[in-house]
């Protein structure tokens, strides 16, 4: 039987991914290149953010006490976080949002498909739900990717620097936390040996495609599913938890 | 060359709708790219289930300062509406 905390932090770990991504792709509104891609930017973060309010909710009532979605969102502490150390990098120029986007999609896409046979029947119809949303993520970051990978001389320097700086955080999805591993004998969490291949496929095709090359030998980077963090969380915490801080339970 | 992307004029076909109306024009580098951009700015609020996007340089419109020879002859033509005919009790669809 898995250990009741480990599926909090499960839950924690998959809303926070959206949660966090969605607030960085928040940054683009008014500052997206054209005004399209600003609104297309607008759109994957409200995805992802409407993915993780369901994540949060269910946080929220195996906490057994009243705390609510919003509780869970904007009051917890940096440590407490499980995000990917991928999604809270920042968003760079355009073809660096792009990569990190692509580097997140290839992975979630396939963890939701996944996802979907749970034998935890809230996280099974949270991936059902988010699964078109992705497809469609994955759709426009691949074709991103390949759009500047190989499109001028300005732009493949761009996407390849990118993927050089991102690289090292690609692997931390397919590496299982402790609390993953303990839910996969219970047929709750995925057990990431199923889908690697198709998450490594997946990246190796597009990125041949888009003609650029994956780092060799690259040092990889963890620690954020177990609440151990960049330099950069704290400040995207400071920005997005500003509100309830300063005026505690408001409401709009 | 410009720098801007190339316009493009957006029709969609609602879920009831039976044929494709115009929505609007964007800016995108190629096709492929109007379809996406369509997506995300004209139907974020379920107005379609089906785009069309063509680059506007291709529409031919019709000069507005033809408008009068053009279109306001038709104006005292009633008996070109089929108004006029008795049709048998029979048909019921016309």
């Amino acid at each position: 039987m898995a250990n009741p905390a480990s599926l909090v932090k499960y839950v924690l770990y998959l809303g926070d991914n959206n949660l966090i991504l969605s607030q960085r792709l928040g940054e683009w509104c008014g500052h997206g290149p054209v005004l399209e891609q600003d609104i297309a930017m607008t759109n994957i973060a409200l995805d992802l953010l409407g993915q993780s309010r369901m994540y949060c909710q269910y946080a929220a009532e195996l906490s057994g006490s009243n705390k609510t979605e919003d509780d869970i969102a904007f009051l917890r502490k940096e440590q407490e976080y499980n995000n990917l150390l991928l999604v809270e990098q920042p968003n760079g120029d355009w073809g660096q949002t792009l990569v990190r986007q692509f580097l997140f999609d290839s992975w979630h896409y396939y963890l939701l498909h996944a996802l979907v046979d749970s034998k935890d029947q809230n996280l099974s119809d949270i991936a059902q739900k988010s699964i078109k949303e992705v497809t469609y993520h994955l759709k426009y970051s691949s074709e991103w990717m390949i759009r500047l990978g190989d499109g001028t001389d300005e732009s493949h320097k761009r996407m390849q620097n990118a993927l050089n700086e991102l690289w090292r955080f690609s692997e931390e999805p397919l590496i299982m936390a402790d609390y993953e591993k303990d839910l996969v004998e219970s047929g709750i969490a995925v057990d990431i040996s199923t889908i690697r291949e198709s998450v490594q496929k997946k990246r190796q095709d597009i990125i041949r495609e888009a003609t650029l090359s994956i780092p060799e030998d690259e040092f990889m980077q963890t620690g954020g599913k177990e609440g151990k963090h960049t330099e950069h969380m704290g400040y995207i915490l400071t920005e997005m938890q500003y509100m309830q801080r300063v005026y505690p339970g408001q409401e709009w | 060359m410009s720098k801007d992307w190339p316009l493009w004029e957006v029709f969609i076909r609602s879920k009831s709708g039976l044929h494709h109306k115009h929505a609007g024009s964007l800016h995108a580098a190629d096709e492929q790219m109007a379809i996406e951009n369509a997506r995300d700015v004209y139907t974020r609020r379920e107005e379609g289930v089906s785009l069309w996007v063509v680059e506007s340089k291709n529409i031919f419109a019709s000069d507005p300062d033809d408008a009068e020879a053009m279109f306001e002859p038709a104006k005292n033509k009633v008996y070109r509406h089929p108004t006029f005919y008795n049709l048998p009790d029979e048909l019921k669809h016309m």
